[in-house]
């Protein structure tokens, strides 16, 4: 009984931290992304650049959402508080 | 144990060598990541062999390797220091990028072993803690190395009521180090294996290329923080 209440309540909260950890990192890539397309249509020159620093920026973005789906894996596969 | 199996996929399941009672080690693990060093030394000696003025193909694709290396140490560490470090850096870039390629590119899933799975040693958070672990030992190093004892002014700056935040930031830069590695390789061979389990041919392929193109990402960020760390205690 506490087994299954542990597992239902353990399911919803991977869901909500992985559902949640992607909102912030989303916005954030989202005005990276515009942000470097005005810069490349403002210098088409400076294109190489602008795309290594804007790929780097969204690796250290992702890691954000990482971190939630790092939760979610641990609620899931290796969960603490069952068995 | 109470788990939630659906579709047969299983994360954190190892082929387990035990020694005693509490130690063993994690078989699959072990023996991909000695494949994969041992490659790395197999490609830099035929590389470095015979090496000439003008280099031919195998040194020409060492020396770009060696050039975005170098980049990434010189950029971060500073001219007057860098090369005491760039093997480190080096190290770190090829052994990343080594293994998280290892666990894509060889089918190792034609090789049946008893229990888990053979894949990226860098899924396993061991491999990463490792790594995160050693390069906080490099730079608590090169900071006693290079500055001595003032070496300990560093965390009274800019001021002395920031002394725990820059304590605690001696534990969150490692943890996050290996999280980032990590979950990234895990969110990959995840979202590979549950395509595949659903459409198991041609739908998974860009997924795949993605991940390739990722874990190189992941490679470059891990020896430049590693980099930036050491040149921000040196500094």
């Amino acid at each position: 009984m506490v087994d299954s209440l542990v597992a239902a309540a353990s399911v919803i909260a991977a869901a909500v931290a992985v559902g949640f950890a992607g909102i912030g990192p989303g916005i954030g890539q989202g005005n990276a992304a515009g942000q470097a397309v005005e810069g490349i249509a403002r210098q088409p020159e400076a294109e190489g650049k602008i795309r290594g620093t804007l790929l780097l920026s969204f690796a250290f973005m992702e890691a954000l959402t990482i971190y939630g789906l790092v939760v979610a894996l641990s609620l899931l596969f290796a969960n603490p508080f069952v068995g | 144990m109470y788990t939630f199996l659906l579709s047969k996929i299983e994360v954190g399941s190892h082929l387990y060598i035990n020694f005693s009672e509490t130690a063993h080690l994690h078989g699959e693990t072990i023996f991909v990541s000695s494949f994969v060093i041992s490659l790395i030394t197999l490609f830099l000696i035929l590389a470095t062999r015979d090496l000439k003025k003008v280099p031919d193909t195998l040194q020409n694709f060492l020396e770009v390797i060696y050039e975005l290396v170098k980049s990434i140490a010189l950029t971060q560490m500073g001219p007057s220091y860098y090369s005491q470090f760039l093997p480190f850096v080096a190290t770190i870039f090829l052994f990343v990028l080594g293994s998280n390629w290892a666990g894509a590119l060889i089918p190792w899933k034609l090789i049946e072993i008893p229990e888990g799975e053979l894949a990226a040693p860098t899924n396993d958070i061991n491999t990463t803690a490792c790594l995160a672990i050693l390069t906080s030992i490099t730079y608590f190093t090169a900071g006693f190395k290079i500055k001595g004892i003032g070496y300990f002014a560093r965390y009274i700056k800019p001021s002395v009521f920031l002394l725990p935040i820059n304590i605690i930031e001696d534990f969150t830069k490692p943890l996050s180090l290996n999280f980032r590695l990590f979950g990234n390789i895990v969110a990959d061979e995840l979202t590979v294996s549950v395509l595949c389990s659903l459409v198991p041919i041609l739908i998974p392929v860009p997924i795949m290329v993605l991940g390739l193109f990722a874990s190189s990402i992941q490679a470059l960020i891990f020896s430049t923080l590693a980099a930036a760390y050491i040149g921000e205690v040196i500094e």
